[in-house]
């Protein structure tokens, strides 16, 4: 576990997709992967049930081997924490399970064992959570009707980093929103320790209803490549470069 | 990954009632009614044995299962009790085939702190801060901070009158990141310091804690600073006149401990008490009186002693 760190990507939309590959594909294809897909859909104030649309925030996170919720955008702050450690307890309690089975036999994982040793496995993954490092890559879907969201998002997001922070492992953010201006992601914030620097506001809006979460996904995907690729290069840096975790 | 049926799976609701048998410990349990729901399962009044006891259960095993260990580890804190004490661990299978993760508490029976010190007065702030301070002390000295502290976890038990913890679940290890929170009550929130687990987060919190009973209905966040704006809502309230600077200081994360706190609390107190113009006459034989009543009590014990000589 000390060698990895955690890979997660938090897509932040309050529609359906229309344009592109089915996200949900996309999402699997992260997933095996070692990119945990989290999806939060966000409703507007007046709406009192969700729209069928938002079916597809289940489904992505559903292959995508992580957590969905959906919130009105006032309660986003905590929804977003909640639902980013709950997918990295998640993702932990995998790999302990999947190491109980191989030690204890297939059929031996937490849920079949009585509480006492329950208990014990808990608190090695809750040591896990707060020490192994995290990758947090935010897509946010900037089209047209999430205009008036956007100030709560970013708000949620440094909250997001405040809460991170406390933890000992070292985490990694970065923000990219979609549809891009020619691509189908664009960066808003590099990869940085902290997102309580983030002073640019969300590039400007397109306009037009496309809304490709399918191709933006997988683009998001290559961004967790391109990094690990540039550290290999640059491995003689790589201390240096993360002591700022701290 | 299977924990995501689990997280689609409806909120549990049981009748009256309700039987429910442990997987594991095969106690019964009979559901009476709901005390209360949150984020992780819901609370219900149950009967074991012809005694109450109030009972959790949730569909999220993992979470119950971290506040379980947090029950136990506080039930290791000697000479005093935290938290409600915990009387079973175990599983129940519903009649649908699905498993639910519960645990039975000791029953608490009080009111709020809100409510107690409506009705008997502002005498009580001093007296309820001073013990809540010294319980943080003790949960503090063991390397845990209390993280939820709010209103909602707090109950006022009866004979004599003493604050106790019903809710543990958001208690984190010192040092680590606060597990559970409730904006109002969260330093990080108003930008008044880290999430990071350590006593001056709790000290925060308890003075939320006493604001909140001035204000029932909380308040948001404006544009002028946090830390002014929390000022004068202490400012505006009378009954916390006495504690002001205390209270300030804490929200500015200047106490390291809470016992550092609670010297300070002392201090005002007393000045406090010195101010008041009238004074009740202390009766001043009380020297002679614990002479007589010790003395009384060693001849007893001797008549005891001789007596089960005789036997």
């Amino acid at each position: 576990m000390k060698n990895g760190s955690l890979k997660q990507i938090l897509l932040l939309t309050d529609g359906c997709s229309n344009k592109g590959e089915d996200p949900s594909a996309t999402a699997a294809l992260a997933y095996q992967q070692g990119i945990t897909v989290n999806v939060i859909g966000i409703l507007e104030d007046d709406q009192t049930e969700s729209p069928d649309g938002l079916q597809e925030v289940e489904d992505i996170a559903l292959s995508g081997g992580g957590v969905s919720q959906i919130v009105y955008s006032e309660s986003l702050s905590q929804t977003v924490q909640m639902v980013t450690k709950q997918a990295m307890n998640q993702t932990l309690q995998g790999f302990v399970n999947k190491e109980l089975r191989q030690i204890l036999g297939s059929d031996q994982g937490i849920e079949d064992m009585d509480p006492e040793k329950r208990g014990e496995i808990m608190e090695v993954v809750e040591d896990l959570g707060e020490t192994s490092d995290l990758e947090v890559l935010v897509l946010v879907d900037t089209s047209a009707s999430m205009h008036n969201k956007l100030p709560t998002v970013k708000e949620a997001l440094i909250d997001l980093s405040i809460s991170l922070n406390s933890r000992i492992g070292r985490n990694k953010f970065c923000i990219y929103s979609f549809p891009g201006k020619r691509k189908d992601i664009q960066k808003v914030f590099d990869w940085s320790p902290k997102l309580d620097t983030i002073s640019t506001v969300f590039p400007k809006l397109t306009s037009g209803g496309i809304t490709p979460t399918g191709p933006a996904i997988r683009e998001a995907m290559y961004q967790f490549g391109k990094k690990s690729l540039l550290r290999s290069f640059r491995h003689e840096d790589e201390s240096g470069m993360e002591e700022t975790g701290y | 990954m299977k924990m995501n049926r689990v997280w689609k799976k409806q909120g549990i609701d049981l009748r009256p009632g309700a039987q429910i048998k442990g997987k594991w410990h095969h106690n019964n349990y009979t559901i009476q009614r709901k005390l209360g729901a949150g984020a992780i399962g819901t609370v219900y009044l149950c009967d074991y044995g012809g005694r109450p006891a109030a009972l959790k259960i949730s569909d999220k095993g993992t979470s119950m299962t971290v506040e379980v260990n947090v029950l136990k580890s506080l039930e290791k804190v000697q000479g005093s009790r935290l938290g409600p004490s915990l009387l079973d661990v175990d599983d129940w299978v519903s009649p649908t085939g699905d498993m639910y993760s519960f645990y039975v508490m000791e029953y608490l029976q009080g009111e709020t702190m809100v409510g107690f010190i409506r009705k008997h007065g502002k005498d009580w702030i001093g007296v309820f801060m001073l013990q809540l301070l010294e319980d943080l002390e003790k949960l503090h000295q063991t390397g845990w901070i209390f993280g939820d502290l709010k209103t909602e976890n707090l109950l006022v038990v009866s004979s004599p009158p003493t604050v106790r913890w019903v809710d543990v679940g958001g208690t984190t290890k010192l040092g680590r990141a606060i597990k559970e929170y409730t904006e109002f009550y969260d330093r990080g929130y108003w930008g008044l310091g880290s999430r990071r687990a350590e006593p001056s987060y709790d000290l925060f919190a308890f003075v939320m804690v006493f604001l909140t009973i001035y204000y029932p209905n909380r308040f948001e966040k404006e544009h002028e600073a946090a830390e002014k704006l929390l000022y004068k809502k202490i400012d505006r309230v009378n009954d916390l006149t006495p504690y002001r600077s205390v209270l300030k200081k804490a929200l500015t994360s200047g106490y390291a401990s809470s016992a550092e706190m609670k010297q300070d609390l002392i201090h005002v107190l007393n000045a406090a008490k010195k101010r008041e113009t009238y004074h009740k006459q202390k009766p001043k034989h009380s020297w002679k009186l614990l002479f007589m009543e010790s003395g009384g009590i060693g001849i007893l014990a001797l008549m005891y002693y001789l007596f089960s000589l005789l036997f």
